[in-house]
Parts: structure tokens; C-alpha cells; sequence
């Protein structure tokens, strides 16, 4: 047999090795609004450092759920402060890697081809609009929002009876796309990842809640020495930029 | 128990039990025609029906939606022409509990219509009677417990019904929260003291199901 080919099987082999030695991977729990802009951060930090960045995403309320049952993460990323206060109360977030860098605003958004206008917040209360699509109100961070936005119009009784309330955020945006709803109310950064809706109306971000995005390192990580780079990788120039063309705030 | 709450027990137990009614005379004449008669495409029809038992219940939801949304065939067509709306609604609750309980209610139909002796049949024809006639008067008495086991089958799979109608109907308050939905909600949402006592209930509603169903299977056997 060809010797020079052993060689080089051997070598290959030890590389592989070496490499899956030395590569970590890395969990976060992110928030399913930030689905589109995270995996593209991710893919170009482990194309620099070799580590591999696995996800779940879905609503931050029900992620500081698995967390708090033991959910194996190393990095949680969530779409508001109530569910990071949550889990740093109980001891399980490590308070001194916390930081809020990112920030979204909302919007009404409507199907496509749909004729409907809204001029204000008032307009939801319309009879022309049946059903509204929002993330469940009782704990999911975008609807916890939106709520908060329309309670502050004092609107929330009348719209109330017409909220389909979803999983996640972008379980409301997949209601509207579909025409099944009226509209929905979403972050600005998900009504761009849909070309089945087109946004009805901005709500400004003085008449909604702060919509703050805090991330910190889990404390039961198996790896924070790899989940730390990440986190700080997170608060990059790089990442900020794509984070920025997604439609995304920067806070600092 | 809340009222919120009882509202949740009474609309699953009451969508339920009308999904179980909805699918019976279907349910029953496809169960008949299956075991009595011979046509082109039985066996496709067959397959059809019992299709939702073996799917991912998400995977036939997903259908539903498809065909009963606003802008699929059927969900478009009601829209446009009856202004009445599926998807979201208590209707499509009903809707996703029928063709999932469907097939056990006509595969349990089935196999009592075949049990039944066709001479028992044959000789009631032969006495005039017509094809309704003996249906009601010979067939259906004969394969009742075979039919009312399979109603509370079909029943008890409605109560529990999660995939598909979560897909087609959401989990809305009040409108089309089923006790599925609702303790799944509730566990997401960290409300396990409320989840507790939903699971209580469904604990009591299955077990007084199954326990009526052979009670009164029982007392048929004995008269």
C-alpha cells in the first residue's frame, strides 16, 4: 500500500481530532426575534474562531423557563429585562456579564395585499379589524410590549377581545403573512424578514415600553471561557453592524 | 378553580362532545359502506380517513390550515362567499377535533358492522324491510357497542387534541383555549400552580369517561 497516503490519513486524522479537541461549542438561548441577525453574527464568528455556535431560539419567556429547568445553555439572550431579571434573582445568570445592547421598536403590520390603514393607535379598534396576531401578552416579551404600548393609549380593553395570542413573535408575524389576521403587531426588525407583510403603521418609541435586549453568561456553562468570547464577540463593532442592518438599535 | 378556568373545562368538554356528534353520520356511513359494499377506490378512501391517526398531528394541522385559512380553497371560498371565518376561531377547534377523532370512530364502526351476521340482514329484506330499515332496526342495534366504544374513542382523543389545534385555532382566551393548550400555556408561562389544577381536572374528566363508558358496557352485556 501507498505509504505516502497513510501518511497523510494519519495527519488528517489527527487534525480532525485536534481540531474537535479545541472547538467548543457553544449554546445560547436567544429570542426568536433575533433568529435572522444572530445566525448571521454567528457564522462569521466561527469562521474567525473556529468554535461552533449552536442555537435555540423561541420565546424569551419560555427559554428562561428552560434555563430555570436546567436547559443546557451557556449564553442566554433575551428580548426584555423582565425574563434576565427573572433568572438572575434566582442565581442562575452571571450578574457581572450582563449588558443591554441592543434596542427595537414595534409595528403594526398587515398583510401585503391588504388595503387596510392605520393612521394611530386607535385605528386597531376599528370593526374592520376582527383579529389581531400578538405574542401571548401574559409573559412573551413582544406582546408584554405591545400591551404595554396599548395600554398606554389606554386601548387595551377594546383590542383585547381581538388578540390571537402566539407562541412567539414571529409565530404573530407568520399569522399575518398568511392572511389569517387582520394584522399583527411585531418589532420593526421582523416585519423586514417577511415579504408577505408591509408595515401599516410605526408605533414611536416614546408611546411603547423600552425594548431592551439583555444577554449575559449562563451560570451553569460547561464552557465560559468559549461562551465569554462569544458574549464579548456580541458586542463587537462587526456584530453591531449586522445587528444595525437588520434594523436593530444600538444602545450604547 | 377560576372562572376562566371552568370556562376552559366546559368549552373542551362541550367542542369535544359536538365533534363526536359532527362526524357520526359521516362516520357511521363510511363505516358502513366500508364493510358492506365493494366500490372502486375503497381501499384509498380508506387509507384517507385513517391517515390523521398515524400523521404528526402538526403535519395534518398544517393541512388544515393550508385548505381552511384565507386564502386556501375552502377557508378562501367561505370568506369570500359566506363571510365566515375558520381559522382562529371556535370553528376550527371543532374542525381539527373531527378529523382527528374521525378515524378512530369509523375503524371501531367498522369492525362491529363486519361482526354483524349479513343473513341477520338478509332475512329482514326478504321480510320487506328497506334498506333504512334494517339499517336502523337490525345493523346498528346489533353493532351498537362496537359504535358507542368507538364514540367515546373518538370522544376521549378530541379532549385530549393538541397538534393540530393548535395550528388551526391558536390558543386564544376565552375563544378557542382548549385544556391542552391551556396547561401547555400555562407550564411556558411558569404558572405550574395553574397547570396543577388543569391537569387535575383532565385527570377526572378522562377517568369519569372511561369509567362511565365500561359501566355502561358492562350493563349492556348483562341485559
Amino acid at each position: 500500500m501507498n505509504f505516502r497516503l497513510i501518511k497523510i490519513l494519519f495527519v488528517g486524522a489527527a487534525l480532525i481530532a485536534n481540531a474537535s479537541l479545541h472547538a467548543a461549542e457553544v449554546t445560547v438561548f436567544a429570542a426568536a426575534s433575533l433568529t435572522d441577525s444572530l445566525k448571521e453574527v454567528a457564522a462569521a464568528y466561527e469562521k474567525e474562531s473556529g468554535d461552533k455556535i449552536v442555537f435555540n431560539f423561541a420565546a424569551s419567556s419560555t427559554l428562561a423557563r428552560q434555563i430555570e429547568a436546567g436547559g443546557p445553555a451557556d449564553i442566554f439572550f433575551s428580548a426584555d429585562e423582565a425574563q434576565m431579571d427573572r433568572l438572575e434573582k434566582k442565581g442562575l445568570i452571571d450578574p457581572a456579564t450582563r449588558k443591554s445592547r441592543l434596542g427595537n421598536s414595534l409595528v403594526v403590520v398587515v398583510p401585503s395585499d391588504s388595503t387596510l390603514q392605520i393612521k394611530s393607535a386607535s385605528d386597531l379598534t376599528n370593526a374592520s379589524v376582527k383579529q389581531i396576531a400578538l405574542a401571548d401578552p401574559k409573559g412573551v416579551p413582544a406582546g408584554v410590549y405591545a400591551k404595554g404600548w396599548l395600554t398606554r393609549q389606554q386601548l387595551w380593553p377594546a383590542v383585547e377581545p381581538k388578540i390571537v395570542p402566539t407562541e412567539n413573535v414571529r409565530a404573530a408575524l407568520a399569522a399575518v403573512a398568511s392572511g389569517n389576521v387582520e394584522l399583527g403587531v411585531v418589532y420593526k426588525t421582523d416585519a423586514a424578514i417577511s415579504k408577505n407583510v408591509k408595515i401599516a403603521y410605526a408605533v414611536p418609541r416614546a408611546d411603547s415600553p423600552d425594548i431592551s435586549y439583555p444577554m449575559a453568561l449562563v451560570k451553569d456553562s460547561k464552557q465560559p471561557a468559549a461562551a465569554g468570547k462569544f458574549l464579548s464577540y456580541l458586542s463587537s463593532e462587526e456584530a453591531g453592524q449586522v445587528f444595525t442592518r437588520f434594523g436593530f438599535l444600538l444602545r450604547e | 378553580m377560576t372562572a376562566e378556568e371552568w370556562q376552559i373545562v366546559w368549552f373542551t368538554a362541550w367542542v369535544s362532545a359536538l365533534s363526536t356528534v359532527t362526524i357520526l353520520p359521516f362516520g357511521l356511513a363510511l363505516a358502513w359502506a366500508l364493510a358492506r359494499r365493494d366500490w372502486p377506490g375503497k381501499s384509498i378512501v380508506e387509507t384517507f380517513v385513517t391517515l390523521p391517526l398515524v400523521l404528526p398531528p402538526v403535519a395534518t394541522g398544517l393541512i388544515l390550515l393550508k385548505l381552511f385559512g384565507r386564502r386556501g380553497a375552502i377557508g378562501g371560498f367561505l370568506h369570500d362567499q359566506l363571510k365566515l371565518d375558520v381559522i382562529f376561531t371556535w370553528r376550527a377547534v371543532l374542525l381539527a377535533l373531527s378529523v382527528m377523532s374521525m378515524p378512530l370512530l369509523v375503524r371501531a364502526a367498522r369492525v362491529a358492522f363486519e361482526e354483524v351476521n349479513p343473513r341477520l340482514e338478509q332475512i329482514a329484506q326478504t321480510l320487506g324491510a328497506g334498506g333504512w330499515r334494517v339499517f336502523f332496526t337490525i345493523t346498528l342495534p346489533l353493532a351498537a357497542r362496537g359504535v358507542i366504544g368507538g364514540m367515546l374513542l373518538a370522544f376521549a382523543r378530541a379532549l385530549g387534541e393538541f397538534g393540530a389545534t393548535i395550528m388551526v385555532a391558536g390558543n386564544i382566551p376565552g375563544k378557542t383555549s382548549t385544556l391542552s393548550l391551556a396547561i401547555f400555556e400555562n407550564v411556558q408561562l411558569g404558572d405550574d400552580p395553574r397547570a396543577f389544577r388543569l391537569l387535575g381536572v383532565s385527570v377526572l374528566l378522562a377517568f369519569t369517561a372511561v369509567w362511565g363508558s365500561e359501566f355502561f358496557l358492562r350493563r349492556k352485556k348483562a341485559t
